[in-house]
C-alpha cells in the first residue's frame, strides 16, 4: 500500500516559530532527525520518495482562461499556511504503519528539542484501475 | 568472475558504441535510426558477448551488426531502394581507419547531440546517451524522471533531429558556434552533478564525472580550442573541492570554511596544467577565465592567502565577457574581499533589478551586510534567500545563517 504523508506550513501548535528563529542546534537536529528517518524506511524498503517543494512565494496559481491565455496568480499569498511545505511517498503493508510513520514525522525536534507536533495528511494512493 | 567480466563488457561498450554510432550515423547519413541501430547492436552484444566471447574489434562488431539493422531497415523501406544499392556498393570501413577517425567522429556526435532545434534538457539526455554511452535508465536516474519520460525525452529529441534535415557532418560554416553549445551542455551536466540535491547525492555525483569523461573526450577531438581546455579545467578545479563541499550531515561548506585538506591536489594539478596550456593558445574565453579564478582558490592554502586582487580582476574580465549579473554577484564578492563589505554592498544595489528573486542577490547580500556587522539586516536577507532557493542543503544552510543571527550568537 502506498501513502502519501503530506506537510502544510501550518499545522503546528500556535506560536511555535519559524525556523530562522531557533538556535543553529535546533535546527541541526531537526534536520539529523528527518534525513535518519529517511534513511531508517529506506533501510526496511518502505521509502519511495521525499521532496521538499520551494517556498509559497514561488508557488503560481494557474486557472485556464477561455480567452486561450491562463489567469496566473502569483506569490506571496496571504494563507500561505495551507500550502504544501513538502511530502513522503512510503509503501507499506498496513494503514497502521503509514500511521506510524507519520506520527515519527510528528515528533521531530522543534525549538527545545521538544517534538514539534506537526500535523501530517496521511492519504492512500490510489492504485491502477482494476482489470476485469 | 562472471561479475568482472560483464563489467568488462558493459566498460567496452560504452566506449565502443559511440564510435559505432558516429560510423553507422556517416555511413548512413542518418543520425536518428542509426542510434536506434546501434542501441539494438549494444544489447545484441550484451546478450552474446558473455558466452562467445569478445570480438577482436568491438567497434566494428557493433558497426557491422548496426549496419546489417540498418540495410534491413532501407530494404523494408521501398521509397529507400536506391540508396540501398549504394550502401551495399560501398566497402565496409576497415578498423583502423575507423579508430584514426574516432576523435572526430565524437565531436560529430557531440554537434549532431547539441543540435541547435533542440532543449538544453534534450541535447544533455541524448548526449548522455549517444556520446556518454549511459543508458536511458541511468539517464533518467541520474534526473529523478521516470524511465518513460526519459525514453520519450531521447525519442522526440532524435525526431527534432531528423525533421530538422540536417545530415550527418561537420557543419562547417556554424562549428565555433556550435562548439559553444557542445560546451555549455557538457557544463549544464556537470553543474547537475555537482548540485547537491537531497536524496540523490549518489546519482548525481556520477553527472559531474560523465561531464568530465565528456570534456576529456572533446579535449581529444579539438585540442586546440582554448575553450574546451578552459572547460576542462575549470571542471577537475571545481570537482577537486568536492571532498570539503559538504559536511558529514551533507551540509554545504561555503568556501572560506572549507577544510582544505581535503581538497583533491591530483585534480587541482591537473586542472591547473590543463589551463596553463588552454592560456597560451591564445583567445581568453568564459570557461579559462571562470578556471583561472578557480585556480587562484586553489593556491591558497588557507582563505586569507586568497589573492583577491588578481580574482577580482578577472571577475571584472569575464563580466566584460559575458555581461552576466550572476558574474556581476560574484565580482560584489571579491571587491568586499579587497575593498570591504561597503564596497561590495554598493555594486549589489545595481543589480537589485535584474536579479530580483532570485535568492543568490539576497545570500550575497547577506554575507555582506553580516560582515560588516549588521545582523538584523544580514539575517532579514537570509531569511529572505532562504525562502526563495530551490535547493534544500542551501535552505538548511541559510535558515541556520538567519538563526545564528537572530539568536545573537
Amino acid at each position: 500500500m502506498k501513502f502519501m504523508l503530506l506537510q502544510a506550513y501550518g499545522g503546528v501548535p500556535e506560536g511555535t516559530p519559524p525556523m530562522t528563529q531557533w538556535t543553529p542546534e535546533e535546527v541541526d537536529a531537526h534536520i539529523t532527525y528527518q534525513k535518519d528517518l529517511n534513511a531508517e524506511l529506506t533501510e526496511r524498503g518502505e521509502f519511495v520518495d521525499a521532496r521538499g517543494l520551494s517556498g509559497p512565494e514561488l508557488a503560481k496559481f494557474v486557472v485556464w482562461d477561455e480567452s486561450g491565455s491562463p489567469v496566473v496568480t502569483d506569490g506571496p499569498f496571504p494563507e500561505s499556511k495551507e500550502l504544501l511545505a513538502g511530502y513522503r511517498i512510503i509503501d507499506v503493508e498496513s494503514v497502521e504503519r503509514a500511521v506510524e510513520i507519520a506520527a515519527q514525522g510528528s515528533a521531530a525536534p522543534g525549538p527545545g528539542g521538544q517534538p514539534i507536533k506537526q500535523v501530517i495528511e496521511v492519504r492512500e494512493v490510489m492504485g491502477p484501475p482494476i482489470q476485469h | 568472475m562472471t561479475r568482472q567480466k560483464n563489467l568488462e563488457i558493459e566498460g567496452l561498450l560504452r566506449e565502443s558504441a559511440p564510435r559505432a554510432l558516429a560510423a553507422v550515423a556517416r555511413r548512413f547519413g542518418d543520425f536518428a535510426d542509426a542510434e536506434d541501430a546501434v542501441q539494438e547492436a549494444t544489447i545484441d552484444a550484451a546478450r552474446q558477448w558473455p558466452a562467445q566471447g569478445l570480438p577482436e574489434n568491438p567497434t566494428g562488431w557493433l558497426v557491422h551488426v548496426a549496419s546489417r539493422r540498418m540495410t534491413d531497415r532501407i530494404r523494408s523501406e521501398a521509397a529507400r531502394r536506391q540508396r540501398e544499392a549504394a550502401v551495399a556498393a560501398e566497402p565496409a570501413i576497415p578498423a583502423a581507419a575507423a579508430e584514426a577517425g574516432a576523435a572526430d567522429d565524437t565531436l560529430l556526435l557531440m554537434f549532431m547531440c547539441c543540435h541547435p532545434a533542440l532543449s538544453a534538457a534534450s541535447a544533455i539526455a541524448l548526449t548522455l546517451r549517444a556520446v556518454a554511452g549511459l543508458t536511458t535508465a541511468e539517464i533518467a536516474a541520474a534526473f529523478l524522471v521516470p524511465e518513460q519520460a526519459m525514453a520519450q525525452r531521447i525519442s522526440r529529441a532524435k525526431t527534432t533531429i531528423k525533421e530538422s534535415g540536417e545530415p550527418f557532418g561537420m557543419p562547417a560554416a556554424e562549428r565555433r558556434e556550435r562548439l559553444r553549445s557542445v560546451l555549455r551542455v557538457i557544463y549544464l551536466i556537470f553543474n547537475e552533478g555537482y548540485a547537491v540535491s537531497a536524496g540523490a547525492e549518489l546519482a548525481r555525483a556520477d553527472l559531474a564525472a560523465e561531464a568530465i569523461r565528456l570534456g576529456r573526450i572533446v579535449q581529444l577531438a579539438a585540442p586546440a580550442e582554448p575553450e574546451v581546455g578552459g572547460l576542462l579545467a575549470l571542471m577537475l578545479l571545481t570537482e577537486a573541492r568536492r571532498p570539503a563541499r559538504t559536511d558529514a550531515c551533507g551540509e554545504l561548506v561555503p568556501l572560506d570554511e572549507q577544510d582544505r585538506s581535503r581538497w583533491d591536489r591530483e585534480l587541482i594539478d591537473e586542472g591547473t596544467a590543463v589551463l596553463a596550456v588552454a592560456l597560451a593558445q591564445g583567445a581568453v574565453g568564459e570557461y579559462q577565465l571562470q578556471a583561472a579564478i578557480a585556480a587562484e582558490h586553489a593556491k591558497a592554502a588557507r582563505p586569507e592567502e586568497t589573492n583577491w586582487g588578481e580574482i577580482l580582476g578577472l571577475y571584472a574580465l569575464l563580466e566584460r565577457v559575458t555581461g552576466n549579473p550572476m558574474v556581476a554577484l560574484n565580482r560584489a564578492i571579491a571587491a568586499a574581499m579587497v575593498d570591504g563589505p561597503e564596497a561590495g554592498l554598493a555594486l549589489l544595489d545595481d543589480l537589485d533589478e535584474e536579479l530580483s528573486g532570485h535568492h543568490r542577490l539576497h545570500s550575497t547580500r547577506a554575507h555582506l551586510l553580516e560582515d560588516a556587522g549588521e545582523h538584523r539586516a544580514a539575517a532579514a536577507e537570509y531569511e529572505r534567500a532562504a525562502e526563495l532557493t530551490k535547493s534544500i542543503p542551501e535552505r538548511n544552510y541559510l535558515t541556520k545563517r538567519a538563526a545564528r543571527l537572530n539568536r545573537g550568537g
